[in-house]
């Protein structure tokens, strides 16, 4: 399965455009796959029998065999890749997937690799899959109701959709998102269904827009900003922190400027310095703005909602990590999740794990491993940094005596740097250790598997912090 | 209803599913230099017209290589690549002397490729392995080679032309650099024209004078969004006249007009610092960048229009002449296309047996000593 996008890991083979055993030449168009953004077609990179390994329909991991163009008749047996990674692949003569070197693991597989001098080190690929397997069983205050299962892309979709329905008011703006359906999807098909006016597509032009919404905001419209990622709108910052933030104070009252500003921020998987970073918590120092972090399907649907209806400007924090993660979404229209409350995800009693968005998930995991070892451990997803809700966390501390604060930005004057001193103010008595950090290292993100693994935080991480916690009040 | 802020009429139309509209590079008036007139005048041997063409073919396989490395799996991240537009990095770049400096955006491995970085170190980034150029901590997108005079691929749109100034800046009035006649050439992209720091960049260079060749590469499209779409003036290059700024249109596909008008620009720059601002008409042939597969990109652009391109290939234009001058033959032709693969391959193969990174040098570099 080529991987055909930054994004992909797997693809559906959705069917060949070529027979088995036929010759194919390098060029061709042999097969059409699905995947997480588009159908795409694959062509033949070498020429030669085509040797069908995947039956259409089936969902592939990027880097598994699909078919092998070769010379003889392959023996289906000896080229089948059946999970095993590139090891099969390589004793074809030319699997579609792996041509360079199919021998070698590289840097994206999930084994060990070597490093300069023949140091090995293991890399923990604690990828978004596992998370999509915990997230629907977390344990959520408001999920009651019907419910639909849905990936957390899906679940954004169907509260834009529902709040440009419900009120005239709301529109959008933002890059690629009419005509080219949306870099990640999200708006696909709103174009014509809202029309130009109501979806707008715009130059690459953060400041711009930043300044449409906050004026049409002013006017009373119910503008929300599509940022094709987070990091773009550093170069709004002055329409969002010196004029979003402030006007409402700044006239006395007079001007609301009720906006969303969304798009996926967080850690991306080799994106590199200007395009992976968590700066949530940098909206959440200003006055004036509210800063909202989902973790799950249900509450980005029932939080946008809310987001959308706030008379504030909000800042509303996807995580492209989490896009496919899948998990029941009540399909009320009228299913909202407030703003500034956080959620329990996880009830248990020796140690309290704070987090936000991805941070929740690798929390949840990390507390399915330290269950394993007989340590029970409560996790609280905070759901939005500005207002905060100290409360939930207060009254979980007081109980565990024990808290882990998680979270993907760097380590100095973060989210967690703020709960250790909440915590250790609020509930000092109750502390039975020091409040643990478990944050990304403090470099600009590297483009180099091997060191981006070392520098965003992992479950293991979490797990030796609650361990640091036990022992110390051992 | 009229809640939202009204777009056009005829606009709004014709950004809903309608069928994109051809990209007519043709009906743009552009100067017609000939490629004798640009050999005679900079009195190029047949050994450098070679030479520029094994650099066009080194390019064009070595986008090649990336390509079958991405979809391997053996490379990360975003992935732009930069066949179709081989002709403007060259033809503005083989008059580059040492001290002078590019920058360019993600869509970064021609430039860097030009002025003289060895493949497959820049292959060895493109993997992210610590041989690489940035040493792994870049990637594709933010190739850097001081050594080379490239200051660098950046991943934000138009973050790079401010940078730009300051170098040009620098040129001008460093000791270092002063009275050396250096020049800046600043590669973009038409979309990031539209971002608020181009414009500022644009008065500033121009109120100081600064030795900066802008190039912009209009490939038509930024992503998904065509000129047409982004842009109130299409006339892209006109848009410095705001700023009092020289500028001029040329053919982008062809490597002898972009190098005749490039050529003279720098040289009177050299004498004279003030920036100039050429768009190069250009065409990209793969999408965005690896995401943007065939049916994404039907929804922005029409299959029809890179059939056009097609024709206008950089690498047959230049060919063609090269052969009817018979600088080139059918057997050098075929040596020189080998060597090319054999480099690209050469490369692949580098960074592939490369190192990764250790894990003390995720700490290094974050501060200066
Ligand atoms: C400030 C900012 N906004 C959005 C993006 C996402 N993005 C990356 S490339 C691109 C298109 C740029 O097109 P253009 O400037 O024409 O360059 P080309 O890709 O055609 O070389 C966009 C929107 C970005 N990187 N930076
Ligand atoms: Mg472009």
């Amino acid at each position: 399965m080529p991987k055909m996008g930054d994004a992909m890991e797997e693809g559906t083979l959705l069917q060949w455009h070529k027979q088995d055993g036929e010759t194919v030449k390098s060029g061709d168009v042999i097969a059409e796959i699905e995947t997480d953004k588009s159908n795409v077609e694959i062509e033949a990179e070498d020429a030669g029998v085509l040797h069908i390994q995947a039956q259409p329909g089936a969902i592939i991991a990027v880097g598994k065999v699909i078919a092998i163009i070769g010379d003889a008749p392959a023996s289906t047996n000896g080229a089948s890749s059946n999970g095993s990674g590139n090891g099969t692949a390589a004793k074809a003569s030319s699997p579609i997937q792996v041509r360079t070197n199919g021998s070698k693991p590289d840097a994206h597989g999930d084994e060990t690799v070597a490093g300069g001098e023949g140091a090995q080190y293991k890399i923990d690929n604690s990828d978004d899959k596992d998370i999509a397997r915990i997230a629907p069983s977390v344990h959520s205050q408001e999920n009651t109701g019907p419910t639909e299962n849905m990936t957390y892309a899906d679940a954004i979709r169907l509260a834009l959709q529902e709040e440009l329905d419900r009120d005239e008011k709301v529109f959008m703006l933002g890059e690629e998102i009419g005509q080219y359906q949306g870099t990640f999807k999200i708006t696909k098909d709103f174009l014509e269904k809202y029309g130009p006016e109501r979806i707008l597509d715009t130059p690459i032009s953060e400041a711009g827009m930043v300044g449409l919404t906050v004026g049409s905001a002013m006017m009373g419209l119910r503008p929300i900003i599509e940022f094709m990622t987070l990091n773009f709108a550093l170069v709004a910052w002055d329409g969002i922190i010196n004029h979003a933030a402030k006007i409402l104070y700044m006239s006395g009252g007079q001007f609301n400027v009720p906006c969303v500003l969304r798009g996926p921020g967080g850690v991306g998987v080799q994106l590199s310095a200007q395009h992976s970073q968590d700066l949530a918590h940098w909206y959440a120092n200003t006055p004036g703005l509210k800063v909202v972090v989902p973790a799950t399907p249900a509450d980005a649907k029932g939080l946008l909602k809310a987001a959308i209806r706030d008379n504030n400007p909000v800042v509303f924090t996807e995580h492209a990590g989490l896009y496919r993660t899948k998990g029941d979404v009540p399909t009320d229209p009228n299913y909202i999740v407030p703003i500034g409350v956080a959620d329990v995800k996880r009830v248990g009693k020796d140690v309290t794990i704070v987090s936000y968005s991805r941070g929740t998930m690798l929390a949840l995991a990390a507390a399915e491993q330290l269950a394993a070892e007989g340590i029970d451990a409560e996790v609280v997803d905070l759901r939005s940094l500005q207002p905060l809700d100290l409360d939930t966390v207060i009254n979980s501390v007081k109980k565990t005596h024990r808290a882990v604060v998680v979270q993907e930005q760097w380590l100095f004057y973060g989210v967690a740097a703020e709960f250790a001193a909440q915590i250790s103010s609020a509930a000092f008595d109750y502390l039975d250790a020091p409040v643990e950090r478990v944050a990304g290292a403090f470099v600009p993100m590297p483009y180099s598997r091997v060191l981006e693994n070392l520098a965003v935080p992992h479950e293991a991480e979490i797990i030796a912090a609650v361990k640091k916690t036990l022992e110390r009040s051992a | 209803m009229a809640a939202s802020p009204a777009a056009p009429a005829k606009r709004a139309e014709k950004s809903i599913r309608s069928r994109p509209a051809l990209y007519d590079a043709h009906s743009i008036a552009l100067p017609t230099t000939t490629a004798d007139a640009v050999i005679q005048s900079l009195k190029l041997t047949d050994d450098e017209l070679r030479h520029t063409y094994q650099q066009m073919l080194d390019i064009r396989h070595f986008e090649e290589q990336c390509n079958r490395a991405f979809r391997a799996n053996k490379v990360g991240g975003y992935l732009h690549i930069y066949i179709g537009q081989e002709a403007v990095s060259l033809g503005t770049l083989s008059d580059y002397l040492p001290g002078d400096q590019a920058l360019s955006s993600y869509r970064d491995h021609a430039h860097c490729l030009v002025l003289g970085s060895d493949p497959g170190k820049i292959m060895a980034e493109i993997y992210g392995k610590s041989t690489g150029v940035s040493r792994g901590k870049g990637g594709s997108m933010h190739l850097f080679d001081k050594a080379h005079g490239f200051a660098g691929g950046y991943g934000i749109v138009g973050g790079n032309v401010p940078l730009a100034v300051g170098i040009g800046w620098a040129l001008k009035h460093a000791p270092e650099y002063k009275g050396k006649g250096n020049i800046c050439v600043c590669y973009l992209g038409d979309g990031s024209m539209n971002a608020g720091g181009f414009h500022e960049a644009m008065n500033m260079a121009q109120l100081y004078e600064l030795p900066i060749l802008f190039v912009l590469e209009n490939n038509k499209y930024a992503m998904g969004t065509s000129v047409e779409r982004s842009s109130a003036n299409t006339d892209l290059a006109s848009r410095v006249d705001s700023y009092a700024m020289a500028h001029s249109k040329v053919d982008g596909q062809d490597y002898f007009a972009v190098r005749g008008v490039a050529a003279p620009i720098i040289a009177n720059m050299r004498k004279n610092p003030a920036p100039y601002f050429l768009e190069a008409i250009t065409y990209r042939y793969s999408g965005h960048g690896a995401a943007d597969g065939a049916e994404t990109q039907s929804t922005y652009r029409n299959p029809e229009e890179m059939d056009i391109w097609k024709e206008r290939d950089p690498l047959r234009i230049l060919e063609k002449i090269l052969r009817d001058r018979k600088v080139i033959d059918d057997a050098s032709h075929e040596a020189m296309d080998k060597k090319a693969l054999e480099m690209a391959r050469a490369a692949g193969e580098f960074a592939e047996n490369s190192p990764v990174c250790s894990p003390e040098e995720l700490t290094q570099d974050v501060y200066a000593d």
